[in-house]
């Protein structure tokens, strides 16, 4: 546990990628073996389930330091992370633990079974041999969203450089379903052809928006594009007559959308698609908020099914016949996946994301402002000639998607940022007006620069009119221009109209908060564009 | 009977001597607990503080002002009402102002620490029935480790930068922290610079008779190479700015009590975070309330509706109280001061 604490130290402590990568790379030749396995796990989001509840935890942590609920309330707010704000309120520990990552992990997973007596008792235990970073690490360990700045690509650089394999083997092998309890970092890593290699998806290609002038990228005929759809983007594997479908986030998620089991009559074994899935309605997409509520639900029901029920929209085709066609040419790879379609009776779900014709940049440019009505965020350009590659690179895809739609609203409410952006006042609530009363309609924490948050968060300690735990009403003054991709009118919401990805354009400092846009304009765009 | 201190618009106000203390807009007379500038104003016609604030106070607001110095428990008396200064720990000359009248005993602590930093007059509680006390690190998750524990840590970074071949740039409020840092890092095993700003409240207090070593400030003349290994003593503004490139390579410290949340440090982009600081911890305000017996509580800048319901729910009066304090460097995260 003291090795990987100090990694854990050590990787909070610097911000330069190199370094990084350095780190986890003497941890993964110098650690022991059956750590690395998880800390491999931890890396790539692959905590085993929590063992306590975390009302417990907290409950458990207070009693021990002695202050009460609100107190815990106040020192979480101006923290902003739940492990930490326990190791530090806990109070100092007695001995020391010599327990390997491993050991302690293997205590979790006993513990989960037991009794919340039990449970409580190993905490308190635990937490008295840790020190406090220790403990902060420990518990995150236990309950943590483990987030340290340190992406699956740098792990995956580090692991590779540490055993002299090539990344993108690596990548592969660390996707998928695998069990820190079941495999051995031996096996996961080293190791040819497990069995549940089957199920493993390819790493996703991901595009950079473009940034300068279409006419920048060279002849139009060596490239393809298509809408941009608003989804999520997934990989559909057929392989020994098994069905897999994994989200971009590497999540199984065969088991949400049903409709999709249909493909497993008509692929041919080892098939893996590319593509997005979206809710249709009569042949239109359904805005992402439909697709985002039917995940949200536990079970996916009937009713879920005849009112949004999905559909792939394919878009590349990584695996033919068994054999990895990553390395050909998209050309190539989008005449094997039109055969494919038109070779199979034509199925509900399974559409194909349609070419879009053109033979100037000018012609792409026109089209480009027909995207909202194609309930598309834009175009994906793609080089006729690319491979598929790995992760998100330059030069080949790119996404060129639609302006933002975006009102002026007025900031109302403050509340501190977490993590990094503990104590400061980073995250807003906006609203516009309609009958001389400003309505709250959108939340947004980006888009601001560090100096303007500062000039912010100034402002809100001066300018508070009241206090509800950790919100702050503020005093009307500041305008923002709040940018969004989609908007859809919601029951949920006191303005009647929910905005999809809300986020600071800028600050409109030259406007006055009379002149802040209406809740009429919200639903003008509502009108317009749902 | 009205309140001995009262909170006006302008001070903390002792209306039966006609007494200032910690003004934040100018008057006639003024007792300063320390010369931080949040609680040293310039503009007032006459200043009484502890003689170790003298130098500084005078570097701040101007070498003519009208100034009276005391020393610690010395008593005087202003139209009957008694006043005498008690060490606060905070900075070099910092006082807990102890006012009392017809048997009431009232006492303005300014900022202030527990924890005895080698260098100002340690901390005495001070017996009295009314405390006003500050909050800066009023939240329980601010407890404080031994100032030698740190040093010793700030001892290794030094010596892993020379090893690395880097300078060590060190940075936290010019006036105590880096007083506190010269004078608990000794003896150096490798050369210190300084900023000028530290380099001259450092000169001005040795001009004064204080025992610190004279440490060279950092000039444009000075070759890059002299910086190697060594320890640079940096305001905190220096953070992020150009006048840290002249160091290159190098790696950044900064001390302060906001070190303790991770957030704090890893937003400041610093390489290490010393958690030091010249406030009281959790544990150390609770300390000094329970030692001064005080029946009731004012809370000034800082965390003071938490730490005023957290007495009041102990059984202290407490109250929470508005003031001007609290926009020092050490007293808010920097970048606010900075903003």
């Amino acid at each position: 546990m003291r090795r990987f604490t100090n990694l854990f130290l050590q990787l909070d402590r610097t911000t330069k990628t190199n370094e990084k990568v350095e780190l986890l790379k003497a941890y993964f030749l110098s650690a022991p073996e059956e750590d690395k396995i998880w800390a491999l796990a931890l890396f790539t989001g692959r905590r085993p389930p929590r063992p306590v509840k975390s009302s417990q935890v907290q409950e458990w942590a207070l009693e021990q330091a002695g202050i009460p609920q609100w107190l815990y309330r106040e020192s979480y707010s101006s923290v902003g992370d739940m492990a930490e704000t326990i190791s530090l309120l806990l109070p100092a520990s007695e001995s020391t633990s010599e327990k390997t990552l491993n050991e302690w992990f293997r205590d979790f997973i006993a513990v989960a079974k037991k009794t919340d007596e039990e449970k409580k008792s190993f905490l308190i235990n635990a937490w008295k041999t840790l020190s406090p970073y220790e403990i902060f690490v420990f518990n995150k360990l236990m309950m943590g969203s483990f987030r340290i700045g340190v992406s699956q690509t740098l792990v995956i650089r580090a692991v590779s450089e540490a055993t002299n394999q090539e990344a993108a083997v690596v990548t592969h092998r660390v996707m998928g379903n695998w069990d820190p309890t079941e495999t051995t970092f031996q096996e996961l890593i080293h190791a040819e052809n497990l069995a549940d290699q089957h199920s493993k998806p390819y790493p996703f290609y991901l595009a950079y928006a473009i940034e300068d002038e279409l006419d920048e990228l060279g002849e139009p005929n060596e490239w393809f594009a298509e809408w941009k759809w608003d989804g999520i983007r997934a990989q559909l594997i057929y392989r020994n007559k098994e069905l897999y479908i994994w989200s971009r986030g590497e999540e199984l998620v065969t088991d949400k959308f049903p409709e999709l089991h249909a493909f497993a009559d008509f692929l041919p074994d080892g098939t893996v698609i590319d593509g997005e899935i979206l809710c249709f309605s009569n042949e239109r997409p359904l805005p992402f908020n439909v697709l985002q509520t039917r995940i949200g639900r536990k079970n996916v029901t009937k009713k879920i099914l005849q009112e949004a029920p999905v559909a792939l929209i394919a878009y590349d085709l990584l695996e033919l016949n068994g054999a990895d066609i990553r390395k050909q040419p998209q050309e190539f790879r989008r005449r094997e996946l039109e055969k494919l379609y038109n070779n199979t009776q034509k199925q509900e779900a399974f559409r194909l994301s349609r070419l879009i014709d053109f033979k100037q940049w000018d012609d792409l440019k026109t089209l480009h402002k027909q995207s909202r009505e194609n309930v598309a965020e834009g175009f994906m350009i793609k080089r006729k000639a690319a491979a598929y590659q790995t992760g998100r690179k330059k030069g080949d895809w790119w996404k060129w998607k639609v302006d933002p739609l975006s009102v002026d609203a007025v900031l109302i409410y403050a509340q501190k940022g977490s993590g990094r952006r503990a104590e400061l006042y980073t995250d807003y609530t906006f609203a516009v007006w309609d009958q001389g009363k400003l309505i709250p309609f959108a939340k947004a924490y980006s888009g601001l620069t560090d100096a303007e948050i500062r000039r912010v968060d100034h402002f809100v300690k001066n300018n508070t009119i009241e206090k509800f735990g950790p919100v702050r009403t503020v005093k009307p003054k500041l305008v923002f221009e709040i940018g969004f991709e989609g908007i859809n009118a919601s029951t949920r919401h006191k303005s009647g109209i929910a905005v999809r990805f809300p986020r600071m354009l800028r600050w409109r400092e030259d406007k006055p908060v009379e002149e802040a846009d209406t809740l009429d304009n919200l639903r003008q765009i509502l009108s317009q564009y749902r | 009977m009205a309140d001995l201190l009262t909170f006006t618009s302008s001070s903390i106000y002792c209306a039966a001597a006609n007494v200032h203390i910690d003004p934040w807009k100018p008057v006639d007379f003024a007792i300063i607990t320390h010369a931080h500038s949040d609680h040293a104003k310039p503009g007032c016609k006459h200043y009484l503080a502890h003689k170790h604030s003298e130098s500084i106070l005078k570097l701040r607001l101007g070498e003519n002002i009208s100034l009276q110095t005391v020393e610690y428990g010395e008593k005087f008396s202003i139209n009957g009402v008694q006043f005498s200064l008690h060490p606060a720990g905070h900075v070099i000359g910092s006082a807990q102002i102890r006012v009392e009248y017809k048997g009431e005993v009232w006492v303005a602590s300014g900022d202030y620490k527990v924890q005895d930093d080698h260098f100002s007059a340690a901390f005495e509680p001070v017996k009295c029935h009314t405390f006003i006390t500050e909050s800066t690190f009023g939240l329980p998750i601010y407890k404080w480790r031994p100032q030698h524990e740190v040093m010793t840590d700030i001892r290794e970074w030094w010596k892993e930068n020379q090893i690395l071949g880097k300078a060590s740039v060190l940075m936290g409020y010019a006036l105590g922290k880096m007083q506190r840092m010269v004078k608990n890092l000794q003896p150096f095993d490798n050369k210190v610079f300084a900023h000028g700003a530290i380099f001259n409240v450092n000169e001005r207090l040795r001009a004064a008779g204080f025992d610190l070593p004279y440490i060279p400030r950092v000039t444009a003349d000075i070759d890059k190479k002299e910086y190697r290994g060594a320890l640079i003593l940096g305001t905190s503004s220096s953070l992020n700015t150009p006048w840290l490139k002249k160091f290159e390579p190098y790696s950044t410290g900064y001390c302060s009590g906001w070190m303790a949340v991770r957030g704090a440090k890893n937003r400041r982009s610093v390489d290490r975070g010393f958690v030091l600081s010249d406030h009281a911890d959790w544990n150390e305000l609770n300390w000094v309330i329970a030692e001064t017996g005080a029946e009731r509580v004012y809370v000034t800048h800082g965390y003071t509706d938490t730490f005023a319901r957290w007495l009041n729910e102990k059984g202290i009066e407490a109250h929470e109280v508005k003031t001007k304090y609290g926009d020092e460097e050490e007293d808010v995260l920097p970048e606010e001061v900075a903003a």
